[in-house]
């Protein structure tokens, strides 16, 4: 009943939304609300705002008019997998850096002074501005029959957002143990690595599995963007890029790739739920006394 | 190592601690404290808040070191007897690690010591019954009351049989009833293993109730007041009649004085009380 009650709920706020949207492009003027020479609200031209309808029905059609040219929304499909796959690499390689980081912190001190600063700053870098030079420096990599892609660097760059909360999750989950807890361990004479694997570890998930989320949410914002930065063609950020180009002539089709991206979004915030699901046992809390 | 001290379950002598304070000098939390304790013997530690009954448990436990004086566990060092497990241990808070079950608490010690699945599981059952929670095994932490989880806290401080158990408050955060259930069955589960305890409460009844001897501590710096003999009989006498025997008032009163440093200042306390 509370889970009916949730998803209708969920639908009735895409119907809103939906609503607001024809609703305000059926009563706003055309060229939008200006105060002196400042447009306030925007236009809401079939160029600027297409009907739902339209979107919908251009979705359905070709590609292109080229003969052969499939639906718009295989395509669309196609390179949110594409852009799904490289998020979820990035993904799991900021999972593990940032749980190494937050391991290494907790381990040492010094570590933790030392490097913790540098995981804040770290993300004031816009490494996005930085891509074309990831991609070169990623150019120079080659060994035996290895060279690095360009697909990497995307992945590379939408991990380094990825890790962030991770590590920072992490680092605080390791240091939720009460000290009764820790005091247990030590009086079983058990070293760092048995209470980090059988007391910080699991203690952690309750902070982790938000920190994951954001992760998630990190990862694919910075796959979307790193492909239009890096140049990468094949997922939904390039092609968002591209099919805006053609915006003035068929304004509708550049509204497919965003919602593939918002369905990139979707499914990977539904994996990490899922995962959450499965560690539930971990996020129970002890009701003292 | 002499003969003797080998029976004693714990030697404490001339020890002191002092916590280090951000002013400079210290806080002295013990100081010149010795007891012995001898196997199979039940002592009760007791004195007012900041006497540091709990901080000379610690010590024996070495979950802290001393700052002068030496701690012997079974003729060894603290150090060495809780690298040996000599000791089980429980505190006021059950400390039951929350995403584990009933009985993957109890098989905590056993897992962290490399015990096998099998002999693990049969030890946990047997302690499972042992302290009563037959149905509860596969239950939660957060399932349980405070008392079921004090009980697992026991049940797991005895998971490898050991000779000492520390206890701290183990029933400080239960209710009275749940209470004086639990210290008829802690007195009953000593008798069943003949382990011996040294047991830190700030109740009197309690201490009184459950020990062989009762140290009387006073705070800053923690010094030993007394040490009180009390006679009560085996375990067999730990009943529920025992509290209700004038022998038992009789010792209560013993404590109660020793508390309050000699018997005219003690009724004058008694006095300040029922006013």
């Amino acid at each position: 009943m509370k889970r009916l009650r949730g998803a209708l709920l969920g639908i009735a706020g895409i119907v809103l939304l939906g609503v607001l949207w024809e609703g305000y492009k059926a009563l706003a003027p055309a060229i939008g609300v200006k105060i002196g020479a400042i447009t306030v609200l925007p236009r809401t031209s079939d160029a600027a705002m297409p009907h739902l309808a339209t979107m919908l029905q251009r979705a359905l059609d070709p590609v292109t008019a080229a003969a052969g040219s499939p639906p718009l929304w295989t395509a669309v499909l196609q390179a949110s997998l594409f852009t799904v796959s490289i998020a979820a690499v990035s993904w799991v390689v900021g999972v593990i850096v940032g749980f190494l980081i937050a391991t290494l912190m907790q381990r040492f001190r010094t570590a933790e002074s030392a490097l913790l600063p540098w995981v804040v700053l770290s993300q004031t870098v816009p490494l996005i501005a930085l891509a074309p030079l990831v991609k070169r420096w990623g150019s120079l990599v080659h060994f035996g029959a290895f060279d690095w892609q360009d697909w990497m660097s995307v992945a590379l760059i939408a991990s380094y957002l990825a890790f962030f909360p991770v590590s920072i999750g992490a680092l605080r989950g390791f240091a939720s143990p009460e000290p009764a807890h820790l005091d247990l361990m030590r009086a079983y004479g058990v070293g760092w690595w048995r209470t980090y694997l059988r007391l910080r570890v699991p203690a952690s998930v309750p902070y982790l599995v938000p920190a994951l989320r954001l992760a998630a949410a990190n990862a694919v914002i910075g796959t979307v963007v790193a492909e239009v930065s890096i140049g990468l063609s094949g997922g939904v950020g390039r092609m968002i890029i591209e099919f805006a180009q053609t915006g003035s002539s068929d304004p509708a089709k550049q509204w497919a790739p965003i919602f593939g991206a918002v369905l990139v979004g979707l499914v990977a915030a539904g994996a990490v739920a899922l995962l959450g699901l499965a560690l539930h046992k971990y996020r129970r809390n002890e009701v003292t006394a | 190592m002499s003969e003797s001290s080998a029976e004693l379950a714990v030697s404490v002598a001339e020890v002191g601690k002092v916590f280090p304070a951000r002013k400079g000098g210290g806080v002295s939390a013990l100081e010149a404290v010795s007891v012995d304790i001898a196997a199979g013997e039940f002592v009760s530690l007791i004195g007012p808040s900041g006497c540091g009954k709990s901080t000379l448990m610690r010590l024996v436990a070495d979950l802290d070191s001393p700052s002068s004086g030496t701690i012997t566990v079974f003729g060894k060092s603290a150090r060495q007897a809780r690298r040996d497990q000599d000791y089980g241990i429980a505190f006021q808070q059950a400390g039951l690690l929350p995403w584990r079950t009933v009985r993957e608490n109890i098989e905590l010690p056993l897992q962290l010591h490399g015990v096998g699945k099998a002999a693990r599981r049969a030890r946990a059952s047997e302690l499972i019954e042992l302290v009563g929670l037959g149905d509860f095994g596969d239950r939660h932490p957060d399932q349980l009351s405070g008392g079921m989880q004090q009980r697992v806290a026991i049940a797991r401080s005895l998971a490898e049989s050991p000779r000492l158990l520390l206890m701290d408050e183990p029933f400080g955060a239960l209710d009275e009833m749940t209470r004086e259930r639990m210290q008829t069955e802690l007195a009953r589960l000593r008798a069943e293993t003949g382990a011996a305890v040294v047991f830190v409460t700030h109740s009197i009844p309690e201490a009184v109730y459950l020990s062989d001897r009762v140290v009387v501590m006073s705070p800053r710096p923690g010094r030993i007041v007394q040490v009180l003999d009390m006679k009560l009989g085996g375990a067999e006498d730990r009943t529920d009649a025992l509290r209700e025997d004038a022998h038992f008032f009789e010792r209560v009163s013993a404590v109660r004085e020793a508390l309050h440093g000699d018997p005219a200042s003690a009724a004058r306390a008694r006095g300040a009380e029922t006013r």
